[in-house]
């Protein structure tokens, strides 16, 4: 191994992978709030919905949960523009991660919806709460804070996956780095650095997730 | 104008499919042997490797499996001047990557099993390696199929991010159809329909094996 490393040069090129570094940090959050909304839309639909809405969303699940990340982009970005919708590079990724995050953070509520006892959407009932509340204060919010871990590395996950949208120019962290090995000639320092801003992403998105956790679920007790 | 989509460029895309799926098989293999050896570095009595173990557990859960790639193909071709194909640097990479998976899901079966399960064997005078096999690994193992059935279509899924370094499997093929044809309205999602033909049988399988085995072993359900 003859190689001499110049990680200088990346330190020069810092800024732009920060701005790369803001891109995925920004295309996540959003994904994950609205895929959350999403996945909480999708219960309800699956929970008092009738049986031909049930079944489009089951296959909605199903069809996402079953194809790779990477095709759904592409039908996002160079498919759909065919049929008369254009998105840019980035609105494109931000609403495939947001499908995708959907389909599978509604798979993982399902769980916790069954796992909320009858007994109490009866009681609900009995006190004369309305279907809407019911679904949000009995169902939904313990769902939520059973689940809420499991929903935590599909957040990651997603954050993660976010790197695959390099292949359509939405410029984050990954996309960044390309460009720069490639003019630069040192892949291995920016790859290796790139990899390390992943980590302290996934890091600190852990982190402020359990933040949340706290102030939605724990705070109130 | 150019081709359009037929059936020599359907024909395309099916041939593909053995890559996508020659290389889930490989990474699969190459994963269990890492995973089996993070297993055991998990278990040794000393300290730091054990953390070593941890810590590529979190490395490789944490990053994105494209970095990964990119680390194996460009970082392996630079630091040792040597020349990686495509299949080989996928192969690594994609091992590396489900190990770390594998691994713990694995761990988490083997912890799933009851604590007097080892009381009673070790009442029996087993061994500790005769109480894992005889007695743990038999329903550990059963428990972790369906999350290793499940892991297996992720994995599946993943391959298509062989594609970007340009390994012709499923997700590639697609691409030069498109770029021969134009007709991404029709290719891809043929190319996302194949995709779920080979994931849903298992996606499918892992499920109902799951609640066969909540089934026999009488686990109510409760996350």
């Amino acid at each position: 191994m003859n190689y001499a490393f110049r990680f200088n040069v990346v330190w020069d090129h810092f800024p732009e992978l920060m701005n790369g570094a803001l891109l995925t940090i920004e295309l996540s959050a959003t994904a994950m709030a609205m895929g959350l909304g999403l996945a909480v839309l999708c219960a309800y639909g699956k929970s008092a919905g009738p049986r031909p809405v049930r079944w489009l969303l089951a296959g909605y699940v199903e069809l996402i949960r079953n194809t790779p990340f990477l095709v759904q982009i592409f039908i996002f970005y160079f498919s759909l523009p065919m049929i008369g919708i254009r998105l840019t590079a980035n609105s494109a990724a931000l609403a495939a991660m947001t499908i995708n995050l959907g389909a599978y953070a509604s798979e993982i509520l399902r769980a916790g919806i069954e796992a909320v006892p009858r007994g109490q959407v009866e009681a609900a009932r009995a006190l004369g709460l309305r279907r809407l509340q019911i679904f949000r204060s009995i169902i939904i919010f313990p769902a939520l804070k059973a689940v809420y871990p499991a929903l935590t590395s599909q957040f990651i996950l997603v954050m993660l996956s976010s790197s695959v949208v390099s292949t359509i120019s939405a410029v984050e962290l990954t996309a960044v780095t390309n460009s720069l090995q490639s003019t630069t000639f040192r892949s291995f320092e920016f790859y290796f650095v790139a990899m390390g801003l992943y980590f302290a992403m996934s890091l600190g998105f852990r982190a402020s997730l359990s933040v949340i956790y706290w102030a939605a679920f724990e705070r109130s007790r | 104008m150019g081709r359009s989509f037929g059936i020599p460029e359907f024909l395309y895309l099916l041939k593909a499919i053995p890559w996508t799926l020659l290389l889930s098989l490989g990474a699969f293999l190459g994963g269990a042997l890492v995973g089996l050896f993070i297993a055991i570095l998990r278990i040794v009595p000393s300290r730091p490797v054990r953390w070593l173990a941890v810590g590529y557990i979190e490395l490789f859960q944490g990053t994105p499996v494209l970095m990964q790639l990119f680390v194996v193909y460009y970082g392996i071709a630079v630091l040792y001047n040597l020349h990686v194909d495509a299949w080989s640097a996928v192969l690594i990479a994609f091992s590396l990557y489900s190990g770390a998976f594998l691994v713990e899901i694995w761990r988490g079966s083997i912890q799933a099993i009851p604590r007097p399960q080892w009381e009673a064997a070790a009442c029996l005078s087993l061994s500790f390696p005769k109480q894992l096999w005889h007695v743990i690994l038999p329903q550990a193992a059963r428990i972790s199929i369906p999350p290793t059935v499940g892991f297996a279509v992720q994995l599946i899924k993943s391959t298509s991010i062989a594609s970007i370094i340009g390994f012709v499997e499923l997700t590639r093929a697609g691409q030069l159809m498109t770029n021969a044809t134009f007709q991404p309205m029709i290719i891809y999602p043929i190319v996302a329909g194949l995709y779920f033909v080979l994931c849903w049988p298992l996606s499918l399988a892992a499920q109902t094996l799951e609640r066969r085995i909540d089934a026999n072993l009488g686990i109510k359900k409760h996350l």
